[in-house]
């Protein structure tokens, strides 16, 4: 009903003089102008002041931020005579300028966003007052924006938060795929960056060297995620229905002392058992040792390194799963079950028919998630063998490094950025069409609307 | 209906969750018994050593090189600071996203999820030049700053715990002339003191074990973190002084521990709510 009288107002009235039309083009002359013309003062003297402080900040930045974006500098650092000296000139610094850029582009978008919603508003407090309505004082505003815009008002906030502190780094990584920004011959400030286009992803894709190693990381990237999600979720299955059986007792302290490899922090945890997995001191070996058993290269040979990783990620991860499952087990119905064994079901034959599908059908968006999750699952693979072993058939990535340890390693080690940018695209690719499959299936998406 | 269980399958039973305890606790107990183990060496002859020493966590606080202690209260500060911000921002856009509807409403959510599936790492290079141009770096408010809207992304944790909250109940508020503000302070947010809790847990452990981030935009030691300074000591000293890794390990690892013990009926909750997050 509320939005209907509003509709009503926003239809100028026939008699009278065009207050609306007039607000209007006052304030696309100037912000505030509108709302000075309705008699909205002190709104009228915030937004004026405000289109003051913006015009200020863009003559100054905004050409020569857009300028920044095309060309990412002109002048390249250079020895130049000075007087009779010749001394080091500065030139432009290409990636300053590219993030510049981005600042300004996105500031300029949100003022002009700002422009347009000042520019209606004035339109439709000038047809109310055609209409023969007073406008809003400035307190009445602030009640109406507390009644009417609550949710965009808690979201201003967070909204700029995210668009500059995630949107506007997200952005500067893609474009920087489309950059020659790399170690030796293009890292400035010594250098300039250029605009390549497709370049970096043809190198990737095509020069041997670089395809190979994005075939290998990426497959066992793969095989990684798959391994370490099914161990993880079985392994917990399995726990989890050890743990229901009516019959054990002191379920809570048992629940308790599994938890305790997810409750850890993994910086602790992972430093630690890459120590219990050393191959010289580690207890682990000195155990296999004591039984006259054969040391083993847990952290140093390629197919061992791969072992290790699996294990210790069951180790931190079958908890998980343990939680959601025991969860899982307590909401299936116990009828189900009193039926199954009327029928003279055996146990394997219960649990095949009535506890699998049941589990499996409440977690498989979260298996999913895990798969996802998994093949970022940085910590694991970085705080235990750092990606290690050497592997030298690869570009700067070790026999158990993931695309996104490789990733890191291109970045902070090699300042390779534009290669690690375009793999940071490709995992994008891999890990949306993941969850974007997995969020059209999920019932929150499905009936969103229905709780209404 | 009482069933026989056989002995077999009892024993059985009992025995792999002997075994599964006997996993889940060694590492922890092995590095405890190492912290107070004399000497520095990672090699030793049993787990539990002969002569107990608190030595090595004297050391944490005395050595000067080393400011554990300064690295612990900048720890404490920073993630309690990003519990408190980053519980507020999440809260509240989650609830706006929830409870109202709204014109952006569908392409906020939509963008929300797409930006979560990068990856991190190059994102950090923009953060850092950006912190840079604000004369930002090597400060805790930046370190905050980047924590408390990074949990705005967290949202989808708090929206899913506002879409299940009945219509009925804030309309009937609202009827009875309650504000907005005072239907989400007075009847919402008591409502959700689990999702509160659990948030704040998530945020707080987040901060305190953040090991990448924190590293690259703390330059000076004395500004650390304990997670920067522990893999800075496994970078450099551990091989040396595997000992002292330890002790600083358990004062790292204990009260995060006991937290997410405490509150593990939280976990499961958070879990699966946080499940279509993706």
């Amino acid at each position: 009903m509320n939005t209907k009288q509003q509709e009503t107002a926003l239809q100028p009235s026939s008699a009278g003089p065009a207050h609306g039309k007039t607000a209007a083009v006052l304030s696309v002359l100037g912000m505030g102008l509108g709302q000075i013309y309705n008699r909205q003062y002190t709104k009228g003297l915030i937004l004026l002041l405000l289109e003051a402080s913006a015009l200020f900040y863009f003559v100054r930045n905004l050409g020569h931020g857009l300028w920044g974006l095309i060309t990412l500098g002109e002048k390249e650092q250079g020895m130049q005579k000075v007087g009779k000296l010749t001394q080091l000139v500065p030139g432009d610094h290409s990636i300053f300028l590219l993030i510049e850029g981005l600042i300004v582009l996105l500031a300029f978008i949100v003022f002009l966003a700002v422009y347009i919603l000042n520019v209606k508003d004035a339109y439709r407090v000038g047809v109310a007052r055609e209409n023969g309505r007073k406008p809003n004082n400035i307190a009445q505003t602030i009640e109406n924006i507390k009644e009417t815009k609550f949710a965009q008002a808690l979201l201003t906030l967070p909204l700029l938060g995210v668009l500059f502190l995630t949107v506007m780094p997200i952005l500067f990584m893609i474009l920087l795929a489309f950059t020659n920004y790399s170690f030796p011959d293009h890292v400035p400030p010594a250098k300039l960056v250029d605009w390549v286009g497709f370049g970096t992803f043809k190198d990737l894709l095509l020069l041997k060297s670089w395809s190979k190693t994005l075939l290998g990381v990426l497959g066992w990237t793969i095989v990684w995620a798959v391994v370490a999600t099914v161990t993880t979720y079985f392994g917990g299955l399995l726990v989890a229905l050890l743990l229901q059986q009516p019959f054990v007792r002191l379920k809570g302290l048992w629940r308790t002392i599994f938890i305790l490899p997810y409750a850890i922090p993994q910086i602790v945890s992972l430093l630690v058992m890459r120590n219990m997995f050393n191959g010289e001191f580690g207890p682990i070996n000195q155990y296999l040792a004591y039984f006259g058993l054969e040391k083993l290269p847990w952290l140093s040979d390629p197919f061992w390194a791969k072992v290790t990783l699996i294990i210790v990620n069951m180790w931190i991860g079958i908890p998980v799963s343990m939680l959601l499952i025991l969860g899982v087990l307590t909401t299936i119905n116990k009828d189900l079950y009193e039926a199954a064994e009327m029928d003279g079901a055996s146990p394997f034959a219960k649990f095949k028919a009535i506890t699998l599908p049941m589990v499996l059908f409440s977690t498989a968006p979260i298996l999913i998630t895990q798969f996802a999750g998994n093949i970022n699952n940085f910590n694991v693979i970085f705080l235990l063998t750092g990606g290690g072993p050497i592997n030298e058939n690869y570009q700067y990535a070790g026999s158990t490094d993931l695309l996104v340890t490789w990733l890191y390693k291109l970045t902070l080690d090699r300042s390779l950025f534009n290669m690690a940018s375009a793999v940071g695209i490709i995992i994008f690719i891999i890990i949306a069409s993941f969850s974007i499959y997995n969020y059209r299936r999920s019932r929150s998406y499905r009936e969103e609307d229905m709780i209404q | 209906m009482t069933h026989r269980v056989s002995f077999a399958r009892k024993l059985f039973t009992y025995i792999a969750l002997l075994v599964l305890a006997v996993c889940s606790i060694y590492p922890a107990l092995w590095i405890t018994m190492s912290a107070f183990r004399p000497g520095t060496s990672l090699l030793a002859n049993s787990l539990f050593p002969k002569d107990f020493t608190l030595d090595h966590f004297r050391e944490l606080f005395t050595t000067p090189n080393f400011p554990y202690g300064l690295w612990y209260w900048n720890t404490l500060k920073i993630a309690f600071m990003s519990m408190i911000l980053g519980t507020t921002v999440s809260t509240l856009t989650g609830y706006a996203l929830s409870r109202f509807r709204f014109k952006a409403r569908k392409t906020i959510l939509t963008t929300f999820l797409v930006l979560g599936m990068f990856p991190g790492f190059m994102s950090m290079i923009a953060v850092y030049i950006f912190l840079l141009q604000f004369d930002l770096l090597d400060t805790h408010a930046a370190i905050i700053i980047v924590y408390t809207f990074g949990a705005a992304m967290s949202c989808f944790i708090p929206k899913g715990f506002f879409d299940a909250i009945p219509r009925s109940l804030e309309e009937a508020a609202r009827i009875d002339g309650a504000s907005h503000w005072k239907v989400f302070t007075h009847i919402m947010l008591p409502l959700a003191r689990p999702m509160l809790t659990y948030m704040a847990m998530t945020i707080f452990t987040g901060a305190w074990v953040d090991y990448i981030f924190a590293r690259l935009v703390l330059r000076s030691k004395e500004n650390w973190t304990l997670a920067v300074g522990m893999w800075d000591m496994v970078a450099n000293f551990q091989s040396s002084n595997f000992t002292l890794f330890a002790a600083g390990a358990i004062l790292i690892a204990l009260p995060i521990t006991l937290l997410f013990i405490g509150l593990q009926r939280l976990l499961v909750e958070g879990l699966t709510s946080g499940a279509n997050k993706g």
